[in-house]
């Protein structure tokens, strides 16, 4: 299967059993059911820390995979509105007596997350509708701007929060002092988002946007409003960018605009990179090594050693997406699949010249 | 006929929606017309007063308006013109202005011969010149390495490009925080340059004059090798039709490889000229001038060096405009009229002032 194969999911409609018990869905349904275990086991550090950044990191990335695979458009500004998303929840929940910046209104947390997410879908379609003529690397750059862009917006604007940021946001009571709960709060919400956005591709919405992704005059030509459904999809990654951002600042009880500035801005899409831009999996499992990197490349002895120190961790990382562009433009899903096709190959007898057509046209896209 | 008629009808239903042409006027000529009328007559209490009554502060922040977007084209037309020929998109041109600036300050110093509180009384022009065209070589030379190790073999694919830049500016923003460290380092303008006079009443700095004059003398240098030599007559085809330029036996690769070092040339010059306006070099810069070379050329057109042209001066202007204008006690809602001029032009022109709709 080609990687657009791979990321556009069941194309024809209808569930069969037998299609839901794909060997990519096996392996999903067991790393899901690893992760929800893995309070059981795991260490406090890894459950609390690696692996609820990774989840929130994932659901993030995803809505970049989300828009490139199946819309084609690589969106610098996921972050962004991860981030208007936790400013809003900021804003919100900090009461008026606080020693903080920002509106402080002082509401119920769960009030503060409906408004967040609010605010950050109407900023999403506002961005989108503008961006939404626009596509590859026009598109990039446009939301790149818009992320930079976004990073002044909340560090002039003094009301809202200035460069210093608003401290002291304490999630609702539910996950507060309950970072296991947080965790696994945050798995089955990246279930719900992995299940939504491959069930969405299967939808006419999810088709024509696909279609769109693949010849836009075509689409244009046959009546489909081309923009719109950019403009949709980008609305819909934002409100699903704003639920991580909601989550990224509960877990880390502040925000301020260099958590969303241009560098945190790239991780994310180096996040998406190292998974693969196209596979919907790869965005946590690129989150995942990302994390992992950047939390246990400090203990490897050879590293101090050759002057790379956890201070230098971004050298790491841009030698890391250099390294994955060069090899395989597909991130580490695209490697694991070209392993995959190359163990096949390995095991299978070469095949004769009358048994290549079946193969042949599940090789091509 | 009945099956002409529901033809009709099936295309009305399935035009989609297009602005009326009214509104997208409307949508640029309202917000320019209440901005001159704010602008000229109404801007009380803030801090440069309205233009009819305060002529003197009018010019002034114009000036300031057309030095920066001149400082803004040298950055950019060298952004645009790795485009327009490559369709790459330089992510790194950010820190090739950064590089310029560390290296030209390296120099400067030695040159001085003082570590810290260089006075622009201290550099002497060549002092400044030098620095200069070596920060300049010297990232013209790095961005020659990067196209022709990273970028040469995988031309065409231009995501995969960008992103490869973007790493690279990951490294180099890094590897610079490492070398040069965290604090701000000075670069200066030369003390020749330096000096106050009277415009309309009010004094101005004459290095914005010698940036502006930097700049005019790069663009014009600019368009003569577009205009009038035989390599900016390739360039220019090459920007139309690469593949007629490359099928009538030109070699397109050493005109790639020119063009890539002229544009690190200006993205180098930019950066010193950048350094020594601000007086110091620090880290960060980086990403603002990757942002501000983004915005020039989102407003003037991917790929056209006319396009920025007009995208500096739009943006200059919008920079230097907006605190004035703001009232007093909100200027920090400045940031806003940059979206906002963004979304004006994104609104009118998907593809820019002087982009071409591929």
């Amino acid at each position: 299967m080609s990687p657009t194969g791979t990321a556009s999911g069941p194309a024809r409609p209808g569930w069969t059993l037998r299609r839901l018990l794909s060997a990519r869905n096996l392996v999903v349904a067991a790393a899901t059911a690893l992760a929800l275990l893995l309070p059981l086991f795991g260490s406090n550090f890894f459950v609390e820390f690696v692996m609820t950044r990774t989840m929130i990191l994932g659901i993030a990335a995803a809505t970049i995979v989300f828009l490139a695979a199946y819309g084609g458009m690589i969106s610098l500004a996921q972050y962004l509105l991860a981030g208007v998303a936790g400013f809003m929840v900021g804003n919100a929940v900090v009461a008026q007596d606080a020693w903080s910046k920002g509106l402080k209104l002082g509401w119920n947390p769960w009030v503060a997350v409906l408004f967040a997410l609010a605010v950050t879908t109407a900023v999403a379609f506002v961005l989108g509708a503008l961006a939404s003529r626009t596509t590859g690397i026009y598109f990039l750059m446009i939301t790149l701007t818009y992320a930079v862009i976004g990073y002044y917006v909340f560090g002039s604007i003094t009301p809202l929060s200035g460069f210093g940021g608003i401290t002291g946001i304490d999630p609702p009571g539910l996950f507060e002092d309950h970072p296991v709960r947080m965790y696994l709060a945050l798995v089955v919400l990246s279930v719900l988002v992995y299940v939504s956005f491959r069930v969405l591709a299967a939808t006419p919405f999810g088709l024509a946007l696909q279609g769109i992704r693949d010849d836009p005059v075509r689409m244009a030509s046959l009546g489909f409003n081309v923009s719109l459904h950019r403009t949709l999809a980008f609305t819909l990654a934002g409100f699903t960018a704003g639920l991580a951002g909601v989550f990224n600042v509960w877990w880390n009880g502040q925000i301020d605009p260099t958590s969303i500035s241009i560098g945190p801005t790239l991780d994310l899409l180096i996040v998406a990179v190292i998974g693969g831009t196209l596979s919907l999996e790869g965005a946590w499992l690129g989150a995942f090594v990302f994390v992992a990197a950047n939390n246990y490349l400090r203990n490897l002895p050879l590293v101090d050693h050759i002057g790379i120190t956890e201070a230098r961790f971004n050298t790491i990382v841009g030698v890391l997406v250099l390294l994955i562009m060069i090899l395989s433009p597909d991130g580490l899903a695209g490697i694991i699949e070209r392993v995959r096709k190359g163990l096949h190959r390995l095991f299978q007898p070469p095949p004769g010249p009358g048994s290549t057509p079946a193969e042949a046209a599940a090789g091509s896209p | 006929m009945t099956a002409h008629a529901v033809d009709e009808r099936e295309l009305q239903l399935r035009r989609p929606f297009v602005l009326p042409r009214w509104v997208s006027r409307a949508a640029v000529w309202v917000p320019v017309a209440a901005a001159a009328l704010w602008v000229l007559v109404l801007a009380r209490n803030t801090s440069a007063g309205p233009a009819i009554r305060e002529p003197g502060e009018f010019v002034v922040t114009l000036l300031d308006g057309v030095t920066f977007a001149g400082l803004l084209f040298v950055v950019a037309s060298g952004f645009t013109l790795i485009f327009g020929l490559m369709r790459t998109v330089n992510m790194a041109h950010g820190s090739l202005f950064l590089g310029a600036a560390y290296v030209a300050h390296e120099i400067q110093t030695n040159m001085v011969g003082k570590d810290a509180n260089i006075d622009a009384r201290d550099v002497s022009l060549l002092a400044w010149i030098l620095p200069l065209l070596a920060a300049g070589a010297v990232v013209a030379l790095l961005g020659l390495v990067m196209q022709q190790l990273l970028l040469r073999w995988n031309q065409g694919q231009d995501l995969r490009q960008a992103l490869i830049t973007l790493a690279i500016s990951v490294i180099a923003a890094d590897q610079m925080l490492a070398h040069f460290g965290g604090v701000a380092q000075p670069l200066k303008w030369p003390g020749a340059v330096t000096h106050f006079f009277e415009i309309m009443g009010e004094r101005y700095a004459s290095s914005r004059l010698f940036m502006l004059g930097v700049a005019l003398l790069v663009g014009g240098l600019l368009w003569l090798w577009l205009n009038r030599t035989r390599m900016g007559m390739v360039i220019r085809a090459g920007v139309d039709d690469q593949e007629m330029v490359r099928a009538l036996g030109i070699n397109v690769t050493l005109v790639f490889a020119v063009t890539f070092v002229v544009g690190s040339f200006l993205a180098g010059v930019g950066g010193v000229l950048g350094g020594s306006f601000a007086g110091s070099v620090a880290p960060g810069v980086d990403g603002a001038w990757l942002l501000n070379s983004l915005v020039v050329v989102i407003i003037g057109g991917l790929g056209s060096v006319k396009g920025a042209v007009a995208g500096s001066l739009l943006y200059g202007m919008v920079v230097a405009l907006s605190p004035a204008y703001l009232p007093a006690g909100y200027t920090y809602y400045s940031v806003i009229f940059t979206f906002a001029l963004l979304a004006v032009v994104l609104a009118v022109r998907p593809n820019g002032l002087y982009g071409r709709v591929e």
